[in-house]
């Protein structure tokens, strides 16, 4: 190999594209190419977004009027349950991983591929065999146990398809766990030369981190819901409190997944994130090694928080302390993140792209998500607020308001790359100004009624809190046009686009410096990395605030 | 035709950076499945803790001839797994192919006599439900355990007999060189389900007849 960097395909003839290597649908479903699974993973995910979220379209129109409009009592905890079941673990879990994150992973770190692509095509086939219980659970009558399961309702009281959607979850657990494998393998051992781990991009990192809670946390879940399916099945009394078991039990095996899920959902936003806001500033990110630290630290401590979701379920006065405190604890790396990406923008040459705009909605919406998380974390309040709206807008403001905006903000980032063509800039503007718009007014009211006592879970409610809903489910209307949008923009993209070149954005990371779309083995030459990430033009250093090309491309010959 | 060439697989650039990177691989996977297991062992000391009497009068009542018979199995099965990974490093063909077809033979030994200890137990009722023999009613706490961690140490048993059998055949129809690096996944896996019936053993079958 050469000392000289890296093809760049621009010099003489584009290389065939990974798309090219085969139209079959069989070259698509026997693919071991980590780009092709990440577009299998794309389209699956986006099914069930959309399954997901009509489910809670028919429930936030049920919740316009105080006492139900079309729907059964049955048939609205049937909805939210699925709501639920899908949303987390067929959509918020795979969905910056097992996309963007199969995709740019090897790309970022000059790899050919994943570590095991075959285990890659192997997570996916698990993921749409879990989807096929849930779909059956759907189809044949739905659970109403919430997303949860918790006992005794799941194994004694349910009078759904509980075995199924919960077979279901244990089975695209195992996907989950199979993608954190890979890609903790792929980054130990693959690295480009040079590419040292504090030269990673912080994407990379955050796929590391959120491997690694994928990796440890899953587990646990899936053996707390075999031990429900088995209690359900076969009447075995592990959690049966007139057999001397404890339900509580369950509520703690379920949270040591549960809680971290919280993370493994946000992790990667926050890597999305921390590549796309220095790429519209042009400023290195401030403080990288903090960043880093950051992100080990909530992947860490994390893992000790679960306790806070039982505050009210008998835990003792002691164990509430402590995972109360643990609790403000995980919040310090995340304000370093929130400030650090503040501090990014300090300075900076901002311009507002579709991906920026969607980013900076993740910063304000995540701090917010955030900030209410502490207020949950205090016992005190969390009593007078637990099972009730306030808690929904909370972790919303994390799941959707964050994940689904930096899921968002990096589909629009990296969309050239993937496809090699540009959508219309102006369209998806609009679209990330309405999403933000459409959340607030969706997920705002919540907070109020929550705290006014509004319990979630709820069909039928005092008429002191329709004004609210009303609200709510008008934002939700909004919400629900701000996402269809980029299906039919990126849709005209793909046949009308703008061909895009090699690097759109004048971005610093190593997938930029192949073409768009990649060829099948990524780079025509290995390349090697000689810089730190972020290597952007520094207004403290460059004359005139126009230079909008980075000091230094990673890969880029020096 | 070199070994070296064939063993080698797409990303990996040389065959040791590959061997150790199914190591990494292996022992990533490993981890995940101590704390599905662990899981378990949590639910087992919770409940455990809380009952030790009924966990005494419990345990008692498993066939302590059948679970050790398995140990000495699946033991020894570890023992033909370990020669195997040797000859496999030796490039010894045949006594690789022997080893692995006895950590088989052996493991499937495992299950069935795992099967006659089910229908044993089955026969002195002792599956939890309404006529259950054992007072007081904890006692089923300990046998629901009991047959949970059995029958998934059973399933991941069963997994591991097809996982050798499978790359046995392949290694026997030359589809992949002798000294593959799939080798140490395989018998890392092996030993990690041995490993785990080595602390099983002990929880369910002594600790009532201490």
């Amino acid at each position: 190999m050469t000392n000289a960097a890296i093809a760049d395909a621009a010099v003489g003839t584009e290389p065939a594209s990974y798309l090219e290597a085969g139209h079959t649908l069989i070259s698509w479903l026997t693919t071991t190419d980590h780009k092709r699974i990440a577009i299998l993973y794309a389209i699956s995910i986006t099914l069930f977004f959309f399954i997901g979220g009509i489910a809670i379209a028919m429930v936030r129109l049920e919740l316009m009027t105080p006492h139900g409009l079309f729907l059964t009592s049955d048939a609205y905890n049937r909805l939210f349950s699925l709501h639920g079941i899908i949303m987390v673990w067929f959509f918020l879990v795979p969905s910056i991983p097992a996309t963007m994150g199969n995709f740019l992973l090897p790309l970022m770190i000059g790899a050919h591929d994943v570590a095991f692509p075959r285990l890659n095509l192997l997570s996916w086939y698990l993921y749409v065999f879990g989807a096929a219980f849930t779909v059956y659970a759907l189809l044949s009558g739905g659970v109403d146990t919430g997303w949860t399961f918790y006992t005794p309702l799941s194994t004694n009281y349910a009078t759904g398809y509980v075995i199924a959607a919960a077979a279901g979850v244990f089975v695209v657990g195992f996907s989950s766990i199979a993608t954190g494998v890979n890609f903790i393998a792929t980054i130990h051992m693959l690295r480009a030369p040079g590419l040292t781990w504090f030269r990673l991009p912080l994407f990379v990192w955050g796929m590391y981190t959120v491997s690694m809670v994928m990796v440890l946390a899953t587990p646990v879940l899936a053996m707390s819901l075999l031990l429900v399916i088995a209690e359900r099945a076969f009447g075995l009394p592990i959690f049966d409190a007139a057999r001397g078991g404890d339900p509580v039990l369950f509520q703690h095996m379920f949270w040591f997944y549960s809680h971290p899920a919280v993370y493994i959902m946000i992790l990667p936003a926050m890597g999305v994130v921390s590549e796309v806001i220095p790429c519209f500033a042009r400023r290195a990110i401030f403080g990288y090694t903090f960043m880093v630290y950051a992100l080990i630290a909530i992947a860490v401590i994390g893992f000790m928080v679960w306790g806070h979701h039982m505050f009210v379920a008998g835990q003792s006065p002691l164990a509430n302390l402590v995972f109360s405190f643990l609790s403000f604890i995980v919040a310090v790396p995340s304000a370093i993140k929130v400030f650090n990406w503040t501090a990014t923008l300090h300075r900076g040459q901002i311009t507002f792209e579709a991906p920026m705009l969607y980013a900076l909605g993740f910063v304000g919406l995540f701090t917010i998500g955030g900030l209410t998380g502490l207020f949950l974390a205090s016992v005190p309040i969390d009593i007078h607020a637990t099972d009730t709206y306030f808690v929904i807008a909370h972790f919303h403001f994390i799941m959707v308001g964050g994940t689904v905006s930096a899921y968002m903000a990096g589909l629009h980032f990296w969309w050239p790359k993937v496809t090699g063509r540009m959508y219309s800039e102006a369209w998806a503007r609009f679209a990330a100004i309405t999403t933000f718009l459409g959340f607030n007014a969706t997920f705002m009211p919540q907070f109020v009624m929550g705290w006014d006592g509004m319990p979630r879970r709820y069909h039928y409610y005092p008429d002191v809190f329709q004004a609210w809903h009303v609200m709510s489910s008008v934002g939700a209307l909004i919400l629900a046009v701000a996402y269809v949008l980029p299906l039919i923009y990126f849709g005209w993209s793909l046949i009308y686009g703008r061909r895009a070149p090699a690097n759109p954005w004048n971005a610093t990371g190593l997938e930029w410096q192949t073409s768009s779309p990649p060829p099948k083995e990524n780079f025509l030459r290995l390349p090697r990395v000689e810089v730190e990430p972020y290597a952007y033009s520094d207004t403290d250093q460059v004359s005139g605030a126009n230079n909008r090309m980075p000091v230094r491309a990673q890969g880029e010959t020096a | 035709m070199s070994d070296a060439v064939t063993a080698l697989r797409e990303p990996w650039p040389d065959l040791d950076r590959q061997r150790e990177g199914v190591s990494v691989g292996i022992w990533l996977f490993i981890a995940s499945e101590v704390l599905f297991f662990g899981a378990l062992f949590l639910g087992y000391t919770v409940y455990r803790t809380l009952y030790p009497e009924a966990f005494r009068i419990a345990g008692a009542q498993t066939d302590v001839f059948y679970g050790g018979v398995n140990l000495l199995l699946l033991l020894t099965s570890s023992v033909t797994m370990t020669f195997g990974v040797d000859a496999s490093r030796q490039e010894r063909r045949r006594t690789t192919l022997v080893c692995l077809g006895l950590t088989m033979l052996l493991g499937t030994a495992f299950l069935i006599f795992k099967g006659f200890e089910y229908s044993a137990d089955i026969a002195k009722g002792l599956f939890p439900g309404a006529h259950f023999p054992l007072q007081p009613p904890q006692t089923q706490l300990f046998w629901a355990f009991y047959w949970v961690m059995t029958a998934v140490h059973a399933v991941h048993l069963a997994v591991g007999v097809g996982v050798v059998g499978v790359f046995a055949l392949i290694l026997w129809r030359r589809l992949l060189p002798i000294e593959s690096p799939g080798m140490l996944g395989v018998a890392t896996y092996w030993h990690f389900v041995d490993t785990v019936w080595i602390i099983l053993f002990p929880l369910l079958y002594l600790v009532g007849r201490s």
